[in-house]
């Protein structure tokens, strides 16, 4: 059966599309995309006054399966994904048993074949057990489905082995995604090292602790001559070191999270568990920084690193809780709150950095809507208000700062394979 | 006066109304101490628990003593010998300890914020007997107190507060408390033990012990906490000793009768000479006696509250 989607305003940066169209979807495909499409047998949704965007792509979550099911499995977390307007999501290798062989890598896209409601690409790892000691076969993690390698969740200490990752991974044509952090440098420490930290007598996580890393992966990218990804970028000088490694023609590629372009380190006043999250919340110079990336274009994505915890695991000693929010749900609201309502990016160019440019530097066919494309379609609202309620939240944990805030954006329906995973804002 | 929250969790978040009235009740309670007979009904049928996660001597030992001096039940709970061992969470073993008719619970934990997690989960009042980095309030409230005592205020007097302030909840609770009552704090110490922001507390940060200690009237040295040394934040201790150390010669640059204070126990000959800790001008053992008399009037303060706030519901 035949859908039309009708009256609303394409925005699609790749084919350049950006005004009202009419959308017909066949057998999981787009078939048609014009003016006054009409049908006779069918599906008609009348969508005047939202915006139809391609779906939403997350170069960066974690969906805790196999190992922390009692975090997020593969189940709920699509359905998290879905909700947000997430289409295709790309999950990290930091499972129990960690996503370094062909076996994890199937089971996990066999796992989202039965249980998932969106496309899921693993990531794998670069070393073996994420240790960073050896190689993980990257070959084979390629071929089994990995769309890029990455140790998330831990950098890759030795530099020797990074840059033996980055020549190798090359050879396949896989995206190398680097978590910069220098864990010597950030000791102990459980927060952004700032007034805040010694407000609070916490430990500090120097923001050099990032930089020093970012640094000498770009070092490394432009030694081998190899493209590198910088994960979850959350500092100023982060931000220049990248900026300035793209003028000098490495080939890098960034990403950051909505919760460093909207909170500092103040979030994690009164020892709030949720705002604790690494690269920790940094201070307004840093936002200020990250915002002018995304709109001079040094960050290409926005990613989630979407980082489900169970609730005993944030309910507990600030220095002993576990590191991470979930983002599937906010991202898109935050997004259009903090960029695209002041001004900061244009919807294209939020598109891009949610669709476009994470599916280019996964490789993924994803994110543009052309005639022959599987319909991977996310349908908004950009001015209805919405009331964060974690609550409501269809993933399993709840561990986000933006309980109770307002913001704009809300996602009426997501399509997957022409398939409707959310009809007027109801997970079906 | 009443105190505004059920807990004491910190002096960050005090007015300086609120810590003059503890210092004026400790007043009092320092009278009931130093008599011959000292037991009074204050807190008779009230019941204190000590939690600590921590080794500790006097602070512990002090806040018994004071629950006792006042008739209440106390009791100890250690990490070790408790459930705690067992893989029971804090909030846990606070719920726990709460659900036996506890009023007041005092909790000493390696981690800043402790406390306050307890204190959002149980109806017992909580006092912070020191958390991680973050406050070790009743330290600075004692410390407070021997200086109230000795000159009447501590309006426009000068402190000079000396060490490893990064890791110091002494540090960190005098300047919140200090402040408020209208003192000049300095710092001064390592640049390695500096936190970051630290002058935006209202402190002036100094790099040699001299210039702090210029005309100061209150000089406090801050233990030096050995083990840290072996993460290089200082050469030695010889070398430490050799910048920030107080001796006599140093003590000079303050002022003749300035009082000198530490909240023990001392590494002599580190952060003190003996001649300074057994000096004329030292309060060292003084503030011991100050602590037990504050804490009575912490323990006597918050149990009022919540006869009062009793009455009310």
């Amino acid at each position: 059966m035949k859908t039309l989607i009708k009256g609303g305003r394409i925005i699609d940066p790749k084919s350049g599309r950006n005004g009202v169209f009419d959308i017909i979807i066949d057998k999981g495909k787009i078939v048609e995309i014009g003016n006054d499409l009409e049908f006779t047998i069918g599906d008609v949704i009348d969508v005047t006054g939202k915006y139809v965007i391609p779906g939403l792509v997350d170069a960066h979550c974690h969906l805790r399966e196999p190992g922390f099911e009692y975090k997020e499995d593969i189940e709920t977390g699509t359905q998290s994904a879905a909700v947000g307007g997430f289409t295709s999501i790309a999950c990290m290798p930091n499972t129990n048993p960690v996503a370094d062989s062909e076996s994890v890598i199937k089971y996990i896209i066999n796992k989202a074949k039965q249980d998932g409601s969106i496309n899921v690409y693993p990531i794998g790892a670069i070393s073996k057990g994420q240790a960073g000691e050896e190689l993980s076969e990257i070959g084979e993690l390629k071929f089994a489905g990995a769309v890029a390698i990455s140790d998330d969740g831990k950098p890759v200490k030795k530099a020797s082995l990074m840059k033996k990752a980055l020549q190798y991974a090359s050879m396949f044509d896989i995206t190398v995604i680097s978590h910069c952090e220098d864990l010597d440098l950030a000791e102990e420490g459980v927060m952004n090292e700032g007034y805040q930290s010694t407000v609070m007598g916490l430990k500090g996580i120097p923001s050099a602790s990032e930089e020093v890393m970012v640094a000498r992966d770009l070092i490394l990218a432009e030694y081998t001559n190899t493209p590198i990804h910088i994960a979850h970028v959350s500092t100023e000088l982060s931000v220049d070191l990248i900026r300035n490694a793209k003028k000098r023609g490495v080939k890098v590629t960034a990403e950051t999270c909505p919760h460093y372009f909207t909170l500092t380190e103040e979030a994690c006043k009164d020892f709030n568990t949720f705002a604790k999250v690494n690269p920790p919340l940094r201070t307004d110079k840093d936002v200020s920084a990250i915002i002018e990336g995304l709109r001079d274009g040094t960050i290409d994505i926005i990613a989630t690193d979407h980082a489900p915890h169970h609730i005993d695991e944030k309910n507990v000693e600030f220095g002993i809780a576990a590191n991470g929010i979930v983002g599937f749900e906010t991202a898109l609201p935050l997004t259009i709150t903090y960029l695209l309502k002041t001004n900061v990016l244009t919807l294209e160019q939020i598109v891009e950095k949610m669709c476009v440019n994470p599916s280019r530097i996964l490789g993924l066919n994803k994110g543009s809507l052309e005639v022959g494309k599987t319909a991977d379609i996310t349908i908004i609202d950009i001015d209805e208000e919405v009331v964060v309620d974690v609550s409501k939240f269809k993933s399993k944990s709840k561990n986000s700062p933006f309980d109770g805030y307002k913001l704009n954006g809300a996602v009426y329906y997501t399509i997957v394979n022409g398939k409707f995973l959310v009809r007027e804002k109801v997970l079906l | 006066m009443i105190l505004k929250s059920k807990d004491l969790l910190g002096l960050k978040d005090m007015s300086a109304e609120e810590i003059e009235h503890i210092l004026e009740t400790a007043k009092t309670m320092k009278l009931i101490l130093t008599t011959k007979n000292k037991k009074t009904p204050h807190l008779q049928g009230k019941s204190i628990i000590t939690l600590f996660y921590e080794n500790s001597t006097r602070t512990r030992l002090s806040f018994e003593l004071a629950s006792k001096y006042m008739s209440a039940s106390a009791a100890n709970v250690s990490a070790s010998s408790s459930s705690v061992s067992k893989g029971e969470t804090l909030i846990d073993t606070a719920k726990t300890i709460d659900m036996m008719g506890t009023d007041v619970i005092i909790l000493r934990h390696p981690m800043s914020g402790a406390p306050h997690l307890i204190a959002k989960n149980v109806e017992a009042s909580v006092i912070n007997a020191g958390d991680g980095m973050n406050e070790h309030p009743t330290q600075a409230l004692l410390d407070m107190f021997t200086v109230y005592e000795k000159r009447g205020s501590l309006k426009g007097l000068k402190v000079a507060i000396i060490g490893d302030i990064l890791h110091s909840r002494v540090a960190r609770s005098n300047i919140w408390g200090m402040v408020k009552l209208g003192a000049e704090v300095s710092v001064a110490g390592p640049s390695t033990l500096m936190p970051i922001g630290i002058e935006k507390t209202g402190v002036k940060v100094y790099s040699t012990i001299q210039e702090a200690l210029i005309d100061a009237d209150v000089v406090m040295g801050l233990r030096i906490q050995l083990e840290r040394q072996k993460k290089a934040l200082f050469p030695t201790p010889r070398e430490y000793s050799k910048f920030f150390g107080l001796d006599e010669k140093r003590l000079k640059f303050a002022k003749k009768d300035a009082l000198v204070m530490h909240p023990g126990p001392v590494n002599r000959g580190l952060e003190l000479s003996t001649y300074v800790v057994d000096g004329n001008q030292s309060c060292i053992n003084e503030q011991v006696t100050n602590g037990v008399a504050v804490r009575m009037a912490v323990l006597y303060l918050l149990t009022t509250r919540r006869n009062s706030s009793e009455n009310i519901n």
